[in-house]
């Protein structure tokens, strides 16, 4: 057994390209979900591959590298359309947990409660991924979650940085997030909103994300399409809106209480975002 | 150490030294700053990410230790509590400021809150409340209720005082500075590196027969086993309990387990080897079997009995009765019915239960984290059936109990096993492990019928309630007997009627939590009570004051008390609260649709000490003939403070300040018993012990000298000085005889407390004093979402006499931040919250500002008036916040944990 931490992104896809080694980066997720007796037959931490952490921005889009982690998001220098992924950010477990774990992490744990899934949804997200043999590639995070713990990663592959498309510049956005207790808490139910107004006060652009109520966070289309041309105060959000979503019931709560909670707060995300 | 060629080094700053160590790949950067590096004022305590204990900073900034791999730290700076408290002036400035509050406890989440803290205030010397709690927000603390930490590291001015430490002065700890440096060594930072290790086989199923296969194969064919432990093993009887009657637990189950977790091996090797360790591996076949998982199924016909001689799978009741509640019902003008449920409540001290035994000759010596070293002591003399001259226990520090470490967990592994390889070894629970085998607070199922004539005095009561005592009987039968006795509240209730059953059940053992039981019954009477008052059109304080207890009147058992009763006291002083706060509520609903705020209050009584049965308190002190006065403190300080209390209580006996007491801990090798720490009996049982002996020993001193009773009493070199009317009076002691102790004066005196047998209606004279509580708490309800948010508690309790005002107040806050929990987050369901991210506590943004209101109605026989407390402060939690949810939306919930689900469906029910 190996513990790997190249600095060089051509290093690290070989290493990856071997196989069965355990990607680590904030090791939010490895150490709690490690099995008594049980280690990988290596380690790839990709914290040190050069270019892999920071935000940088070129023409049409926002560059986070994979292992930049939630401290760093919160404290960026952001539009106020990413004014919702800092928020999650600060939800993400403790303080403690958000400067270790990184964005890419999150994803690539694939829990129905990840908090940075609804923001970046929301705003779009890309994922890059790179391998030795095939080079780089780009999927919609929509096409990259693919359930319950289970993405389109392939074997030889590492996330290299999420891509976001800038958002309209004056896009807001804001995050709720449901959960039993104020701090270290795993969402009942989250929604992130991101909302542009044209120079009447009407929407122009809506995007909707909820989270922990499908096995994988959802954008709600027939909501946002709804919200087209609405002023604040003309706001639904009905059962028809939400019938995408299929929340489970577990020690967190009912799939019927989840349902009934998120249509508030996908209203609540949606006044905080314009207020 | 793994220093092999394969294993390339991983050299880092610790706390401004440079380190190389050769960690196996992927290892936590906790275990190789513990385990390699002797770094132990880093806890572990869940190693999760989930409580925070193990934070370190590492450039600077707050991680988990336990999550990061140690190779991420090379070339990097890694910070401990130890080496901040040694360097750093914001950690040495922040240490006084945890000292002056109060703010550390038990002590085990301290490093990880103070170098949270540590890191925040270096970017932010004034911080806000809520940039605190944002800082803090990652680690759990389950003894202080947070308060003294955000006013520590926020500045706020100090509680304690610098004073002689006599009876009343809020003093610091005692113990403080080893909390706060990271020098106190827990359950699990005694054994030495390297120390052989063990990994308990439990079982998967809450009912199953099991059959071992070929152990010895397994041992000859695994690299770095020592011995596997079995029931085979046990030289003596396999059975534990903590109540003679009711000894029914084995050390490990022979052929069938009865709840999940439960022990049958123990594999004991080298820490390498039980590291990669995989259960799977270990030879042993389980059948699951059909298993009852709740009190009516456990009652149902044909359901297979736990114990064979328990019909019914009922293990004992407990039953008060006075009057006849029957014909006061028939009298009275309102009545009033409710079902009541409560679920499994897991204690959750961040540390997991641990220790360290060695073969000392043929002694063996076990440390570990307990409540009860003597009783622990009674246990091991019969399982390893050895003369209890041959076993020591020594306990170490503890990190938590709330009642559940009274009961032995790892100690009898740790002694069989150093037995049986004669070489020291060590054990350490995991978080689930912990979660899955220790005992937890009693699910309750409860029906109570409450009648009141107009003029508001009740008329009748009618409590039944059953309690899931779950495997084993554990501390279940004092559930019993506590409930009925208690379930009354603080009241007079001439007709009454109350009994109670614990059922057993395949869950985990229900055993000793903080109220044995009472808790749970006062959300019942407290709830219903607010329901009567509601049907009287009466005022729920005036209500409860119509009917409190006051001195010369019978309780429900007929105990009368001629004084000290405090509870009218208690409730007179929420009043001013009571209509403050109502007042703002209503201003603050008049403006607000979607939250809506309430404001409730419930009251308590607790009876301090065993129930009818004797609890004897020994305190032996002396003095050296340098004069050095010695206290041997037998009481187990769990964080709430018995060093500090019993030690200004037989200071100011003896008539000295508490700097002069060098104090001695509870070994069994030297200290006598000072009982076990439950049933809120310390500061009255094992206090009234060292009042006894700190007076003994100053009687003796002042015959010796012949001064006068008043006489200003002076220790040291080698000399008592004593000054009265006649002067200036010097004893030397280096000519006086000194005895085995090495004392040239000794004092040993027992305390017991005076009680009576209850007869089969539960009449009698159960205990020698009770306290007395009240509290209201102002919550906000989201209504869309059904979440219950406190934003203030006033609490009134009535302590006798405040030994420490600001240990009070620590118990105080504790006990509040434990009854929230209870009441809105908290229920283990076995097999799925069995770690502390699906087992939610309060965290630090969770516990309101708390105003404590201290009522001194002294107690005859208490140590200078005092009454106990720990347990009284969550009797009236729980329902406060359940009657300020009704009072905020008009939904009673009468199933706790409140979850925001619950509330909103009752929210939801009531408005279709």
């Amino acid at each position: 057994m190996t513990y790997h931490n190249p600095t060089d992104l051509t290093l690290a896809l070989e290493i990856a390209a071997r196989g069965d080694g355990k990607i680590v980066a904030g090791g939010t997720d490895v150490y709690p979900t490690a099995k008594q007796g049980e280690s990988p037959p290596y380690f790839l931490d990709v914290t040190r591959i050069s270019g892999i952490t920071g935000i940088t921005q070129d023409a049409g889009s926002y560059r986070i590298g994979a292992a930049t982690t939630w401290t760093q998001i919160a404290k960026a220098d952001l539009p106020p359309a990413f004014d919702a992924l800092k928020q999650a950010a600060l939800e993400v477990g403790s303080i403690q947990i958000q400067n270790a774990g990184t964005i890419a992490g999150n994803i690539c744990n694939a829990s129905p409660a990840a908090d940075g899934m609804p923001p970046l949804l929301a705003l779009g997200a890309q994922v890059e991924l790179a391998s030795s043999a095939h080079g780089t590639r780009n999927l919609p995070l929509e096409e990259f979650v693919l359930d319950v713990r289970k993405t389109a990663l392939a074997d030889d592959e590492l996330v290299t940085a999420i891509i976001i498309p800038t958002p309209p510049a004056g896009a807001k956005s804001a995050f709720e997030k449901l959960g039993s207790r104020r701090y270290l808490v795993i969402s009942i139910s989250m929604v992130a909103a991101l909302i542009d107004c044209d120079a009447n006060g009407k929407i122009s652009d809506a995007r909707i994300a909820v989270g922990s109520c499908s096995p994988v966070a959802l954008r709600l289309s027939d909501l946002e399409q709804d919200l087209i041309g609405k002023r604040l105060e003309e706001i639904e959000v009905n059962e028809s809106h939400l019938s995408s979503l299929s929340p489970i019931t577990d020690v967190r709560g009912s799939g019927s209480y989840r349902l009934d909670v998120v249509a508030e707060q996908c209203l609540r995300a949606i006044k905080r975002a314009l207020t | 150490m793994n220093t092999t060629a394969d294993v390339p080094s991983t050299q880092f700053d610790l706390d401004g030294t440079k380190v190389q160590v050769f960690p196996a790949p992927g290892m936590r950067l906790s275990q190789v700053l513990r385990e390699e590096l002797g770094v132990r004022d880093v806890k572990i305590g869940c190693n999760a990410g989930d409580c925070g204990a193990c934070t370190v900073l590492v450039e600077g900034a707050p991680v988990c230790a336990c999550l990061m791999p140690a190779q991420q730290v090379a070339g990097r700076r890694v910070e401990t509590l130890g080496g901040l408290y040694q360097n750093d002036k914001t950690t040495q400035a922040l240490a006084e400021r945890f000292q002056d509050m109060g703010a550390a406890q038990c002590g085990i989440c301290t490093p990880g809150m103070m170098v949270a803290a540590v890191a925040l205030l270096r970017e932010n010397p004034k911080p806000t409340e809520t940039e605190v709690q944002d800082a803090l927000g990652g680690v759990l603390c389950r003894c202080t209720g947070y308060r003294k930490i955000i006013d520590a590291v926020a500045g706020t001015s100090p509680v304690a005082r610098h004073a002689r430490g006599d009876v009343g002065d809020p003093i610091r700890h005692v113990d403080a500075v080893a909390k706060v440096s990271g020098k106190q060594a827990f359950g699990d930072d005694i054994a030495p590196i390297g120390t052989l290790e063990i990994f308990v086989i439990r079982s998967p199923y809450p009912r199953a027969d099991f059959r071992f296969g070929d152990i010895d194969a397994f041992i000859a064919k695994t690299e770095g086993i020592d011995t596997v432990l079995t029931a085979a093993d046990i030289p003596g009887q396999n059975l534990f309990g903590v109540i003679p009657q009711f000894v029914d637990q084995p050390v490990f189950a022979e052929t069938q387990t009865r709840f999940r977790g439960e022990a049958v091996a123990a594999v004991v090797g080298t820490p390498q080897t039980i590291q990669n360790f995989t259960p799977d591996t270990f030879p042993v076949e389980w059948s699951e079997l059909k298993s009852v998982t709740d009190v009516a199924s456990a009652q149902a016909d044909g359901a297979a009995l736990l114990h064979a001689d328990r019909a019914n799978n009922v293990m004992c009741g407990g039953f008060v009765a006075s009057g006849d509640p029957d014909a006061a019902f028939a009298n009275a003008d309102v009545t009033v019915e409710g079902h009541f449920q409560s679920g499994f409540v897991e204690h959750a001290y961040i540390e997991p239960e641990a220790g360290f035994a060695q073969m000392v000759g043929d002694r063996v010596e076990i440390h570990a984290c307990t409540q009860a070293p003597v009783m622990d002591l009674d246990a091991l003399e019969d399982i390893l059936a050895m003369d209890r001259a041959k076993i020591r226990i020594v306990p170490t520090a503890v990190g938590g109990g709330f009642g559940s470490k009274l009961d032995i967990s790892v100690q009898p592994f740790l002694a069989l096993a150093a037995l049986k390889t004669g070489n020291p070894v060590r054990l350490n629970y995991t978080r689930t492990e912990s979660m899955q085998s220790s005992t937890k607070r009693h699910p309750s199922d409860i029906q109570l019928k409450i009648g009141a004539t107009k003029d508001g005095k009740i008329s009748g009561f009618n409590f039944y309630g059953e309690f899931d005592t779950g495997a084993y009987a554990s501390w279940g039968p004092t559930v019993a007997n506590r409930v009925p006795v208690h379930a009354s509240g603080p009241y007079s209730i001439p007709d009454y009627r109350a009994e109670s059953k614990g059922i057993h059940t395949n869950n985990p053992p229900a055993g000793a939590f903080r109220g044995f039981g009472v808790p749970q019954s006062a959300i019942a009477q407290e709830c219903l009570f607010d329901v009567l008052a509601e049907k009287l059109a009466i005022d729920p304080l005036d209500f409860r004051i119509k009917n409190a207890l006051t001195n010369n009147m019978p309780t429900v058992c007929g105990q009368v008390f001629s004084q000290g009763v405090g509870i009218g006291e208690c409730l007179e002083a929420l009043r001013p609260a009571w209509n403050a706060e109502r007042k703002a509520a209503n201003d603050f609903n008049a403006s607000n649709s979607t939250i809506k705020r309430g404001v409730g209050l419930a009251a308590g009584w607790y009876g301090c000490g065993n129930t009818s049965l004797p609890n004897p308190s020994t305190i032996k002190s002396g003095v050296l003939a340098d004069g050095t006065i010695v206290l041997h403190q037998g009481a187990m300080d769990i964080g709430q403070g018995a060093n500090t209390v019993i030690t200004q209580i037989f200071a100011t006996a003896l008539g000295v300040p508490v700097r002069a007491i060098r104090l001695v801990g509870p070994d069994t090798d030297v200290t006598p018993d000072a009982g076990k720490t439950s049933a809120s009996r310390q500061t009255y049982v094992s206090g009234n012990a060292a009042r006894l002996s700190g007076d003994a020993l100053r009687a003796v001193i002042l015959e010796k000298m012949n001064v006068a009773s008043d006489a200003v009493l002076e220790f040291g070199d080698g000399m008592i000085r004593a000054k009265d009317n006649g002067g200036t009076h010097e004893l030397s002691l280096a000519n006086l005889a000194l005895d085995d102790d090495g004392f040239t004066f000794r004092a040993e005196e027992t305390y017991d407390p005076p009680t009576k047998p209850l007869d089969e209606n539960g009449q009698g004279v159960p205990y020698a004093q009770f306290g007395y509580a009240a509290h209201l708490v102002v919550v906000d309800v989201d209504t869309a979402f059904g979440t219950v948010k406190p934003i203030k508690f006033v609490a009134a309790h009535d302590v006798g006499k405040a030994i420490n005002p600001m240990l009070v107040e620590g118990q105080v806050h504790g006990g509040i931040a434990q009854g929230l929990g209870m009441a809105l987050m908290e229920e283990y369901i076995p097999g799925r919250t069995e770690n502390l991210h699906d087992y939610l506590i309060p965290t630090i943004g969770d516990v309101p500002p708390i105003e404590t209101i201290i009522i001194e109605d002294a107690d005859a026989h208490g140590p200078y008036g005092a009454k106990g407390l720990g347990e009284h402060v969550l009797i009236p939690t729980a329902p406060s916040i359940l009657n300020a949810i009704y009072n905020a939306v008009g939904v009673r919930i009468s199933k706790v944990p409140a979850t925001p689900a619950r509330v909103r469906a009752a929210i939801k029910a009531k408005s279709s």
